[in-house]
């Protein structure tokens, strides 16, 4: 399946493409740019022993976040799985102390204690991170009644990927946030592989759009790999959260180029097929030549801002090896906060 | 300076491979992303992709060398500008490096250790060096004033005084609203506090568990209550990764503010998959605390304390102590602090420790004792977790002999904790080995007979402490 495919009947219908304005795509192509280089990096360091564990990497995926932050308001909150580098840097968390969590160490978000699916910020609103699939739905859910219920004006984003659609806490959320009319947009970033296992070996019916119609909830599908669809498509879903008529759901047809974690040799696609979407899908590429179509933007510009975004990642990298791990003290803190 | 690309780990225990491939050759442009060589593990093949960008101007390692250790140095990388054909070829094959600083600085950053020695471990806090005292207390002085009253009521004030106090307190769960409660614990609440603060959720505890969750991250400070716990093990993923793992995955940047409550245990004649007492799989992670109260005065100061609590505390009630009555202090700032036993019977000759609906039956117990000339002292336990060791350690060093009590089953249940923490804490001070009093290791029966043999009953309390008192 295509990312590009839109459902072309019903309200699911997907408006048609916008064009972004010089100065929106060079802010999307700046933040895209972060996560993509970000993610090399971590890449790297993963391959040098650096970081451990599980380490999933957002290549590829980088317009969705990018697109759906790009409408998120002051005071808004922001949930998702454990593919969660993205979503942090998307929300201006610091790439230094996301860098040095992914290696163990104490300048990271979680003092090395959480690792790459563990980092939360209260100040940018960013609560995780989750590592069991689907649970930040719930989770995601329960931000949205907090705003309801502060009544704050806020909308909760809860990203999930095409695996976790078909958990069931994930309806058990639709229903209540239908229910109570929560300010929650649900955004499913189709990526087209649940780990190993396409959408349509895993999924009934494979319009994830669709899934919340059995509670009233409205669908989109939106090519995720274009920036300014993205963020066209969210705003519309924010706004209809926010204005009080309940949540929204956003089917992001994606694809990511590595494999699901660092361990996988991704045997259940071709080369081709992931070839073929780095050449002729890529969201920063796509970005890059609009821009350099355009008048205002040379090349040496985008130099500039690579060499940069390679600046602050280098710097981040730095960071994260520099930064010692944590006490062996730290073993025994933050169990339990003092009563 | 050339950078030189390493051989990469591909998962976190492996060490070397195989070089099975240059897909680029000397000479190529490379661009981040671009794979550039497949390599073999034990596990699969893996394309290593290049980070940076420039031309491929060495290559180290030739295709087809086995046991290429990871981070060897396999090719050199002419940036923008450099000259690929001028690339060191005197570059060292197998040398160590680092992302294009220097060697050198490589070596000093290193890899994490990633391991300890051992003292260090046993220096730091100890789990069982000794027993901490447990929490001061006042709550006794506010006994000069009381009303009787029943669990189910002290629970309801406890909720209401709190949700009056503070905005932030609402209660969700099945049946809590416009039902008043599914046991009537929630009577009343909805009158007084409206539908937006006394929610009546779906049949969906997963769900409902973590948009419970969600909002304490957020702010709030939910309780949520389960129709009964045996319900909870559906949505226990959220009580033990979402709620207790937080704040230590957060390293402290975060929390989760919320009480989990509802009746635990076996009722009266309902089977086996709605009584069951999960006191032990709850007092076993930490993150949590977990609360069982027996009394009236208990469960109202307790679940005051509990919601006040920045953590995430389970509190497990017990459906048939629900219509019990109890002296419960008037005063509305009496609370109870979560952490400290309760002697509720002095004795001298055996300690019997028991929490929620045994003390009731350890105190009848003790009665019969005190008929045979064997004085028993009665610790209600209140909290699992953290648990009061130093008040049962101080008991058993003046009695000298020690009985468990619990409706859970024997196996790794709480009895199992206490023995093994009187090995760690009060071993000197025994004269008889420890006696757990448990439910039969069997699924709860429903017919009447068997389930009173299942359920632990005073006659076995007071055999069990004869035993260890060596009396017949």
């Amino acid at each position: 399946m295509a990312p590009s495919k839109t459902k072309q009947n019903g309200h699911d219908k997907a408006e048609p493409k916008a064009q972004g304005s010089t100065e929106d795509l060079l802010k999307f192509y700046r933040e895209m740019l972060l996560i993509r280089r970000f993610e090399e990096k971590a890449g790297q360091l993963y391959g040098m022993g650096l970081i451990g564990g599980f380490c999933h990497l957002y290549i590829g995926q980088e317009a969705v976040v990018t697109g759906v932050q790009a409408v998120a308001q002051e005071g808004d909150s922001i949930i998702t799985g454990y593919r969660d580098h993205g979503h942090m840097l998307a929300t201006e968390m610091d790439p230094r102390g996301v860098m040095a969590e992914l290696t163990g160490r104490i300048g990271g978000y979680s003092k090395g204690k959480g690792g790459s699916m563990h980092m939360f910020s209260k100040e940018k609103r960013f609560y995780g991170g989750h590592g069991i699939v689907g649970s930040q739905v719930s989770i995601g859910t329960g931000l949205a009644f907090a705003h309801k219920y502060s009544e704050d004006g806020g909308v909760a984003f809860a990203y999930m990927g095409d695996g976790a659609v078909n958990q069931g806490q994930v309806y058990e959320s639709f229903n209540m946030a239908a229910l109570w009319k929560l300010p929650c947009v649900y955004v499913i970033e189709n990526n087209q592989y649940g780990m190993g296992t396409s959408v349509a070996r895993a999924s009934a019916n494979t319009e994830l759009f669709e899934r919340g119609y059995a509670y009233g909830i409205p669908g989109k599908q939106v090519d995720g790999m274009d920036v300014i669809a993205v963020r066209d498509h969210a705003a519309k879903a924010a706004e209809h959260a926010r204005s009080g008529d309940g949540p929204m759901i956003l089917e992001m047809m994606t694809y990511r180029y590595r494999g699901h974690s660092m361990s996988d040799p991704a045997k259940y696609r071709t080369r081709e097929e992931v070839s073929q979407m780095r050449e002729t899908r890529d969201p920063i590429e796509h970005v890059r030549k609009a821009l350099l179509g355009g008048e205002k933007v040379s090349e040496d510009d985008l130099k500039a801002i690579d060499k940069e975004i390679r600046q602050i990642v280098n710097d981040a990298a730095s960071f994260a090896q520099e930064s010692p791990e944590p006490d062996p003290a730290e073993l025994w803190t933050d169990v339990l906060v003092d009563a | 300076m050339p950078i030189e690309v390493l051989m990469p780990a591909l998962s976190p225990t492996m060490t070397e491979g195989t070089l099975a491939k240059w897909v680029k050759s000397e000479g190529d442009q490379v661009a981040p992303g671009d794979v550039i060589a497949e390599i073999e593990t034990d596990k699969a093949t893996m394309e290593v992709e290049a980070v940076d960008e420039g031309t491929l101007a060495k290559i180290l390692v030739p295709a087809g060398t086995e046991n290429v250790a990871v981070n060897t140095a396999i090719a050199l990388l002419a940036a923008d500008g450099e000259d690929a054909s001028a690339v060191d070829a005197a570059a060292k094959p197998g040398s160590k490096g680092d992302t294009g600083e220097s060697p050198a600085e490589a070596d000093a950053k290193g890899s994490p250790k990633g391991q300890v020695d051992s003292e260090e471990r046993a220096d730091a806090p100890p789990a069982a060096a000794q027993a901490a005292a447990p929490p001061a207390s006042d709550e006794d002085k506010y006994f000069k004033e009381t009303t009787r009253m029943t669990v189910r009521e002290a629970l309801r004030d406890a909720m209401a005084e709190e949700m009056r106090a503070d905005q932030r307190v609402f209660v969700m769960g099945e049946e809590v609203a416009e039902y008043q409660g599914a046991y009537k614990v929630t009577q009343g609440l909805l009158q007084e506090f409206g539908a937006k603060r006394v929610i009546d959720t779906p049949i969906t505890e997963h769900g409902f568990a973590g948009v419970g969750v969600g909002a304490a991250f957020a702010g709030l400070r939910p309780i949520v209550e389960f129709m009964t716990f045996n319900f909870a093990m559906q949505a226990i993923d959220h009580l033990i990764n979402s709620a207790s793992k937080t704040l230590y995955m957060a390293g402290g940047a975060m929390g989760c503010p919320i009480v989990f409550r509802g009746p635990n245990g076996a009722a009266s004649r309902v089977a086996a998959q709605h009584s069951q007492d999960y006191a032990s799989w709850y007092a076993h992670c930490p993150g949590l605390k977990v609360v069982a109260p027996w009394s009236a005065a208990d469960a109202k100061g307790l679940l005051k304390s509990a919601i006040r609590d920045p953590n995430p505390v389970v509190f497990l009630e017990n459906e048939i102590l629900y219509g019990q009555n109890f002296d419960v202090p008037t005063d509305p700032d009496f609370t109870v602090p979560i952490g400290r036993a309760k002697i509720v019977r002095p004795g001298k000759d055996v300690t019997v420790v028991g929490y929620s609906i045994m003390v009731g039956k350890a105190l009848e117990a003790a009665e019969a004792l005190a008929g045979e000339g064997i004085d028993a002292e009665v610790i209600d336990l209140r909290t699992l977790r953290p648990l009061d060791v130093a008040t049962v350690v101080e008991s058993v060093k003046k009695t000298n002999r020690i009985v468990s009590v619990e409706e859970g089953w024997p196996v790794a249940g709480i009895g199992a904790e206490i023995a093994a923490l009187m090995m760690e804490h009060a071993f000197d001070y025994l004269d008889a080995p420890l006696a757990r009093v448990c439910a039969a290791d069997v699924p709860l029966p429903y017919a009447a007979n068997l389930e009173q043999l299942a359920l632990p009953q005073p006659a076995a309390i007071v055999k069990a402490a004869k035993a260890v008192c060596y009396r017949t």
